[in-house]
């Protein structure tokens, strides 16, 4: 094989990795830009979309289905949360916030042993994507193609909801400066919990389109953590073009140092990390530092 | 106070009389009959649970073959949780030895808690029967008198591969397995034999543990024109590794072979059809056809739910199966530690893999056999299909002194 078709190879498990990466931390981002919160739970949620998903593929049968009802169910799960959990904490400092969903990991990693047991399972790809295809010489999964595809198509999607409809124009308004949201006679509330739903949704969604890439076991949430977190600080606390961009440069760094250097690969992310907020410390798209 | 009739006291008086007359009998037994403990220091929570289980089960089956008693002696068993954390595992181990006094300790799944727990063991002179961690230095520069291993050392299923993949799939094999020392042992021991049988490694990957993407490393797998694969992963490792080999491509033209491990039951539900055709070398598989074995596939399955065992059953039951058979020996005298260990060391049975001894030199398992096995499906689902065999495997103990 060639160094060009190699390159390109590469590129494309990057791209898959990164997109991947995306669609776990946009949630994240999206959460924290809008609440404030830094959600440690977020991998905990992550984790529930995955076991959802394998209790909706064991009973029908249908991954699409799947990828369709475990997302709501965590949806659902992160209202919850919000309202019981959270809500009566928005004043208090973010230590508490962040000591709550700590508290939150350990919660659902028993839970989840406790529903579905601490055994190690997996999602089987939908049949049509199941196999590999070669393109340029390089061969990929054709679900990790689907996967770039759909990452791409969620990314465009969030960004027109966010910068072209009404609601995205609150959103953006309660992000800014939600005191002043809330005095325009927004009802930053109802905002509120339905961002930490829809951040929750995409969580369990990230766990479905996953599940067939990677196996499902309880520490998976404590696990998934810390790649979201680094890809937020990277691209910038609360920016949707931050965490795709973060996304796929951290994907790319982590590819080329488990080909190129495998010795070191286990630093690249930390690395790239270090690296980007020494020049930029607010992150890629992160508003300065005041 | 009432009055007593004469009915209540007839009948208290017989029942002091009974009483009086069965004291000494019972005080008697009572003496003879304190139980033997036996302490299990193994993982019952997260992730590995299901490896403590299947070893703790084997165990109990073979005790309530013999009712609980050996030599009439109660069997007791005390277990302890590991939780996989090796401070975790040696303060257990300490509870065990110094207020439990147990008269026989067996386990660890985690060879750290292994290497942590062996100098306590050593000096208090405790009998350890391994029943799972493999670390070769317990059968090298750590060995210890008091310590037996019924399982394996890393390098026992790793180095008949070596000669075994060169002769019979390729001789151009890339080697892989996690960043850390057990990978990195199983790697040399299957080279031991590979290269002197004219194999060459065409290259080696060590991902880091508990990596997710192997991406990067399948496409160089590819790129580097090898013809085989010799890999050691367990646990979700080799459940994402499997996956993403097979997803990529690969199966259908680099063999994909490894360390029993690789496709143990405790991950080839997860693993599904991607595992088919991979081949493995181990010391037990529950599909070989020796009378022993299917009695205890028999047995186990009846008792545990239609369970099958795995390794880690074969190994719970070896453990077993020495203790009853060593205390037998000494007719339940546990206080002579000596003879206990020398009777222990000259145990030797047939086990579901094999006629079962150990090495006099090291306290290690031989292996009668390392099964060269396929995954297939077969009635009973997806399993290690045996289809070769290499015999009495026995680790080379270099550095091990024994018996000192």
């Amino acid at each position: 094989m060639t160094l060009p078709v190699d390159l390109f190879a590469q590129a494309l498990n990057g791209l898959s990795y990164g997109i991947l990466l995306f669609l776990l931390s946009v949630g994240l981002t999206l959460i924290f830009g809008m609440l404030d919160v830094v959600n440690l739970a977020h991998g905990s949620l992550y984790m529930l979309g995955a076991y959802a998903g394998l209790t909706v593929i064991a009973i029908t049968g249908d991954f699409w289905l799947a990828l369709l009802l475990a997302p709501i169910a965590v949806g659902l799960v992160g209202l919850v949360i919000e309202r019981i959990c959270l809500r009566p904490l928005y004043r208090r400092g973010a230590l508490d916030q962040v000591l709550l969903t700590f508290g939150l990991v350990y919660l659902f990693e028993d839970l989840v042993k406790w529903i579905w047991g601490g055994r190690i399972r997996s999602i089987a790809p939908p049949a049509m994507f199941s196999g590999s295809v070669t393109i340029w010489g390089a061969t990929v999964p054709s679900y990790r193609l689907f996967v770039i595809a759909f990452g791409i198509a969620v990314a465009a999607l969030l960004w027109l909801l966010i910068e072209r409809t009404r609601l995205g124009a609150i959103i953006r308004a309660g992000v800014f400066d939600a005191e002043m949201a809330s005095g325009m006679g927004i009802d930053t509330e109802r905002v509120f919990s339905a961002v930490f739903g829809f951040g929750a949704a995409l969580a369990g969604l990230s766990g479905v389109i996953a599940g067939p890439i990677q196996s499902a076991q309880p520490p998976m949430g404590a696990t998934i953590l810390i790649p979201a977190l680094i890809v937020v600080v990277v691209g910038g606390l609360g920016s949707l073009k931050g965490s795709f961009v973060g996304s796929l440069v951290i994907g790319q760094a982590e590819t080329f140092g488990k080909a190129w250097l495998p010795g070191v690969s286990m630093l690249m992310i930390y690395v790239v990390m270090v690296a980007i907020l020494l020049l930029r410390p607010q992150g890629l798209f992160g508003r300065p530092l005041r | 106070m009432t009055q007593m009739s004469r009915r209540t006291f007839l009948a208290s008086a017989s029942l002091a009389t009974a009483g009086v007359a069965a004291g000494p009998w019972i005080g008697r037994a009572g003496a003879q009959a304190a139980p033997i403990k036996i302490g299990l220091v193994l993982p019952y929570t997260g992730v590995y649970a299901v490896l403590g289980e299947s070893i703790t089960q084997a165990m109990e089956l073979v005790f309530a073959r013999e009712n609980w008693t050996v030599a009439g002696r109660k069997i007791e068993m005390i277990k302890e949780d590991d939780e996989m954390k090796p401070p975790v595992g040696v303060r257990k181990t300490e509870k065990l030895i110094d207020s439990d006094k147990v008269d026989i300790l067996t386990g660890p799944v985690h060879s750290g808690i292994l290497m942590g727990m062996r100098d306590k063991v050593h000096s208090s002179k405790t009998i350890l029967i391994v029943s799972n961690a493999g670390a070769d230095a317990i059968s090298r520069e750590r060995c210890s008198r008091w310590i037996f291993r019924t399982s394996f050392s890393n390098w026992q299923p790793c180095q008949p591969m070596g000669g075994w993949v060169a002769k019979n799939i390729s001789k151009e094999v890339f080697l892989t397995a996690p960043n850390y020392q057990a990978g990195k042992d199983m790697m040399n021991a299957f080279k031991e034999t590979f290269t002197p049988a004219g194999g060459k490694v065409v290259d080696e990957d060590y991902p880091k543990l508990g990596e997710t993407d192997y991406a990067p490393y399948l496409t160089k797998i590819r790129q580097s024109k090898a013809k085989a694969v010799f890999a050691f992963f367990s646990g979700t490792d080799a459940v994402n590794f499997v996956k993403q080999y097979d997803q990529f491509g690969l199966k259908q033209q680099v063999k994909l072979t490894g360390a029993g491990f690789l496709t143990e039951p405790d991950v080839l539900p997860a693993q599904g059809p991607s595992a088919l055709g991979i081949v493995t070398g181990h010391f037990y598989t529950p599909l070989l056809d020796n009378p022993t074995n299917q009695k205890f596939v028999k047995d186990f399955r009846e008792k545990f739910g239609g369970k099958m065992p795995d390794g880690f059953a074969c190994q719970g039951y070896d453990t077993a199966e020495v203790i009853v058979r060593a205390l037998k020996a000494v007719g339940g005298n546990t206080q002579d530690k000596d003879k206990l260990v020398d009777a222990i060391a000259k145990v030797e049975f047939d086990s579901p893999r094999g006629r079962f001894r150990f090495d006099p030199n090291t306290h290690n398992v031989i292996q009668p056999f390392i099964y060269i096995r396929e995954v297939k499906e077969t009635p009973l689902g997806i399993n290690n299909v045996p289809i070769d065999k290499v015999a009495d495997v026995k680790d080379p103990g270099t550095g091990c002194t024994l018996p000192a």
